[in-house]
């Protein structure tokens, strides 16, 4: 298949069209518009639906209201955009609806800046709104990944009937790389027989609901969603090993600042280092085996992110704390440069695990 | 003083001023500061300006390869907001320069499609009365412009919007580091079709310097160094 020169952001867009999504609603906010400038540009032409709402908090509930309808749709923003679409997201948990979000995370907190940031990842894996729930929280690192990534959110957002947020970053959405348009999508998606398409005639009205008026039916409600989710943590669970096997030090990164370690883990061997990385793949369900087994060899962790350290959690429950975590961060749209994080890795194998 | 032989072996306009604009992500900011430095090469004496006319995007700047721009000599004007958390769709008093002074010369680097040629508009009766060299980049690896007719309705879109033609066409088809001669040895048909459509004449081809090297006897070539961000380059 001949290879074509794409933006993240376009290719999360063209993917989602691989996987059959012909409705996004949206509102424009950098560093994430060419999501919706592509589509703006190819949906008309395919039979698609492309609106630009008023704001993000209409476009979260169009998004509700077209998978009622039990349609694939999709919308995007960037960080301050998706915590006003928190609302929504919690009402589609709470009325097991599949949908896709994308999160092209900036800087931070409030209007923050334009420029890259990974500060969302508690908004991703805790607390996308309020109440007991989860959403599907997926991390790709390059652009190839973006299209295979995208198209398999919304196999799992069906399967599994709950949102799934794609969590990106200014540079992946940015960034532009060789990619191959190969389809990733399952070829018998599950039938929804719970849309609220129409009855025909033939069938008892679907409602799509969140309010129970009843607690202990809203308990048993959410007993069995919660089942849903350990069978999600149990087969979805995604990571990318690199160099790990003859590891002394695991770094912990995702999305762009796991390129950034590969580079920098390249020169630490170089020097000496046995240095490897663990990328989460999904955010939530964290690979919690996969970073355990790691621990057989290694001495030290090292989490890196774009953030002052959210995933940092995540590690150190995965090992249960039987290892030093140590943390290199940056805020507020700044990325790592190789060189500092080589030298986070060569204090940690000094010993300089603070 | 811009109209003499040319002493640098690369294919270029004469104009005093030349603009680059075309689809986003088709290399233009590269072209525009490949083609500032190649000015300089050609006018050791003079002063050139890369003003960089861009207020839509938000990343990759030509802001990016200051350091090579001003080791080159070359002066670089662009909002002075670029590369920072403000998004203010200005440009500087100091972009008139290059249409008041006429013993400079430079290169106008546009933002992608249509959206960010709206701010060429401010500048289209200089660009006019000017003579400006106005070329439309072209990549067909870029999936919304593979087509020679997609090529088409994105330079009518951008002539609107910047209310400017085109005077001429640069193919630059490229996949990024992956780019092989192949790729532009079957880009030459794409962009000979391109030509046909719209009656514009091809100016070059533009190629990373390496692969140069694998296309002898191609004429119109001019060799890209390629500038900017890679820390997070992976192969």
């Amino acid at each position: 298949m001949e290879k074509v020169l794409m933006k993240g952001n376009e290719a999360i867009a063209e993917a989602a069209i691989m996987a059959g999504c012909r409705h996004f609603f949206g509102y424009p906010i950098t560093p994430q518009t060419e999501v919706a400038a592509y589509m703006s540009k190819r949906l008309p032409k395919i039979g698609g639906v492309y609106l630009q709402a008023e704001s993000e908090i209409s476009s979260i509930n169009m998004i509700l209201g077209a998978a009622s309808a039990g349609v694939r749709a999709m919308t995007s923003s960037s960080s301050p955009g998706i915590s006003l679409m928190s609302e929504g997201i919690s009402y589609m948990a709470a009325c097991d609806l599949p949908s896709v979000i994308v999160n092209i995370q900036r800087g931070g907190p409030g209007l923050g800046g334009i420029q890259p940031s990974q500060a969302d990842y508690w908004q991703a894996t805790r607390s996308s709104g309020h109440g007991d729930f989860h959403i599907i929280a997926l991390a790709p690192n390059s652009i190839q990944e973006i299209v295979d990534l995208t198209q398999r959110a919304f196999d799992l957002a069906d399967t599994y009937r709950m949102p799934v947020i794609i969590l990106g970053d200014g540079i992946l959405g940015q960034m532009m790389e060789p990619v191959e348009l190969r389809p990733n999508i399952s070829a018998n998606p599950p039938e929804k027989t719970w849309a609220a398409n129409g009855t025909g005639g033939k069938r008892k009205k679907n409602i799509i609901n969140s309010l129970y008026l009843k607690p202990d039916q809203l308990e048993q409600i959410n007993f069995e969603r919660f089942k849903r989710y350990k069978l999600v943590e149990k087969k979805e669970a995604l990571h990318e090993a690199y160099l790990t096997d003859d590891a002394d030090i695991i770094l912990v990164a995702y999305g762009a600042t796991s390129r950034i370690c590969r580079n920098a883990i390249t020169q630490a061997r170089a020097n000496g280092v046995k240095a490897g990385l663990l990328r989460p793949i999904t955010l939530w369900p964290f690979p919690v085996q996969a970073i355990k087994q790691t621990m057989q060899r290694a001495k030290a962790f090292i989490c890196v992110e774009m953030s002052m350290g959210q995933m940092i959690d995540d590690v150190k429950l995965a090992i249960e704390c039987e290892r030093p975590v140590a943390f290199l961060g940056r805020t507020g749209g700044m990325v790592h440069t190789p060189e500092e994080i080589l030298a986070k890795i060569e204090a940690v194998d000094r010993g300089e695990t603070a | 003083m811009y109209y003499g032989p040319k002493k640098f072996d690369e294919p270029m306009t004469h104009a005093r001023i030349t603009l680059f604009a075309g689809h986003y992500g088709s290399g233009k900011t590269n072209l525009a500061v490949n083609y500032a430095i190649a000015l300089k090469h050609l006018h050791p004496g003079s002063r050139v300006i890369l003003a960089d006319l861009d207020i839509v995007n938000p990343y990759f700047r030509s802001l990016d390869s200051a350091d090579a721009l001003e080791c080159a000599g070359i002066e670089i004007i662009a909002s002075q907001f670029a590369n920072s958390n403000l998004e203010a769709p200005s440009m500087p008093g100091e972009a008139m320069i290059l249409f008041d002074n006429k013993a400079c010369c430079g290169v106008i680097d546009v933002g992608g499609d249509e959206r960010g040629a709206y701010a060429v508009g401010r500048y289209s009766d200089y660009i006019r009365e000017e003579n400006v060299d106005a070329l439309l980049v072209c990549n067909k690896y870029r999936p919304l412009s593979r087509e020679p007719e997609q090529v088409l309705s994105i330079k009518n879109e951008i002539e609107n919007a910047a209310r400017i033609k085109f005077t001429g066409l640069v193919n630059n088809s490229n996949l990024g580091a992956q780019t092989t001669p192949e790729h532009i040895i079957s880009s030459l048909r794409y962009i000979n079709r391109v030509s046909e459509l719209c009656g514009l004449p091809v100016i070059f081809t533009g190629a990373a310097r390496g692969l140069a090297d694998y296309l002898p006897g191609m004429t119109g070539l001019f060799c890209l160094d390629i500038h900017g961000k890679n820390e997070w380059r992976i192969n």
